[in-house]
């Protein structure tokens, strides 16, 4: 019996059909994908805080009213996550506090600190770029709900891209300053955005049964790739450069040829080790901890309407 | 205490004349505040002009285990199907 539905759910991934919340499933299936998406669904929540920290000091409203409505989004990516692990039997609240006491991870590109407005331009350009490279083969995913939130988070990403390249382009048209801080953030995000695709394959212990469960379609080293070739002309017509000496066009590969990202410095960071790994920690444990009196008031209300709406039924 | 809100499934219309599709789910104390969440979390590019939340508790559904035995009824019945009848090629409207 149990060979049966094994053999039934590795045809189903096989034939690139979906696999939906209520059908077996082996249970490393389960747990890589409660695992990914759960971190997946950390990093859109933590997300916020880099670009949050610029929401009051926008220089324009047109920039504010933007820079909101993508903290939203943020926010929105990762209900829809939250809510596609909840179909695979994870508990919300269990998650949160998994994330608040460090016991799983969230992307480690925001533990580096926002030092300038660029920076807010450079994250959607480079950082929601890596973004939509890694998440793009993800709407293809194997696990149906994940691949439907994928969908909709893929949508809505190209926005923020967009929004940060064009914030870039007005700024690389004011002063020489203007200019300069954009190249300065630029050269500090480079690195972390190609460390997004995480460690290389030769190092990457989750890969390849990922791979075969259909859950990753591509690897880290070709995202990498794909990633570098789509930033280089977009640089170009920025004006800027990017910190890599070894860049360049190789001819016969049809491809760039790139540095590799510090893998000393990504460790690290992974370990908590980065600039603001406690403060992005501390801060969401402070905002959950603060909101816990909304979440019980609220309860105590909808309980409280509830038993008056049965009083009235009752006396009908 | 434990303070975790229900779950509700969300559904919405994307415009008028099609059905209500199923979206996804959110946590909220009761059903107006369902809504009002299924809004901000769904909605937020005019993805739709109705919402329905339902508690995720209330939904029966078929087992994916009974999958073939479950439709079985329907899967001999070739007759339903409009293509089961053969009619010559020059009869017109059919």
């Amino acid at each position: 019996m149990a060979d049966d539905l094994e053999l039934r759910f590795e045809r189903t991934v096989q034939a690139d059909a979906r696999i939906e919340p209520r059908d077996w499933m082996p249970d490393g299936y389960r747990k890589t994908l409660i695992r990914q998406i759960a971190q997946h669904a950390h990093s859109e929540i933590i997300g916020m805080q880099p670009e949050g920290n610029w929401i009051s000091r926008a220089p324009s409203l047109r920039r504010k009213a933007i820079l909101l409505a993508k903290v939203q989004d943020e926010a929105g990516h990762g209900l829809y996550l939250y809510s596609a692990t909840e179909t695979l039997g994870a508990d919300r609240e269990d998650l949160t506090l998994k994330l608040i006491e460090g016991r799983q991870k969230y992307s480690s590109i925001f533990n580096y600190p926002t030092l300038t407005f660029a920076d807010v331009g450079v994250i959607g350009w480079l950082v929601d770029g890596a973004a939509i490279c890694n998440q793009v083969p993800l709407c293809r995913t194997s696990y149906g709900p994940y691949a439907r939130a994928m969908i909709r988070i893929c949508k809505e990403e190209s926005f923020h891209q967009r929004q940060g390249y064009e914030l870039l382009m007005t700024m690389m048209r004011g002063t020489q300053q203007q200019r300069d801080m954009v190249q300065d953030s630029v050269n500090r995000w480079w690195w972390p955005a190609l460390m997004m695709f995480g460690p290389p394959d030769s190092e990457s212990t989750n890969t390849e049964q990922s791979m075969a469960w259909r859950i990753k379609r591509d690897t880290n080293d070709e995202l990498r790739q794909k990633f570098v070739n789509m930033s280089v002309p977009q640089a170009e017509a920025l004006g800027v450069t990017f910190p890599d000496p070894e860049l360049r066009w190789n001819e016969e590969r049809g491809q760039y040829d790139f540095g590799q990202p510090d893998w000393d410095e990504f460790w690290q960071v992974v370990k908590g080790g980065g600039v603001c790994n406690a403060q992005r920690i501390a801060h969401r444990r402070k905002a959950h901890e603060d909101g816990a009196w909304v979440r019980e008031a609220a309860a105590a209300h909808a309980q409280k309407q509830a038993q008056k709406q049965a009083v009235k039924e009752g006396a009908a | 205490m434990s303070t975790s809100w229900p779950l509700w499934e969300v559904f919405v219309r994307g415009k008028r004349g099609l059905n209500h599709v199923h979206v996804g789910s959110l946590h909220a104390p009761d059903a107006e505040m369902a809504l009002r969440n299924a809004r901000d979390v769904y909605t937020r590019r005019n993805e739709g002009v109705s919402i329905w939340v339902v508690p995720a508790a209330a939904i029966t559904a078929s087992s994916p285990d009974e999958k073939d035995p479950f439709f079985a009824p329907a899967g001999d019945k070739v007759y339903r199907h409009p293509t089961f009848y053969s009619i010559p090629e020059d009869v017109p409207h059919l």
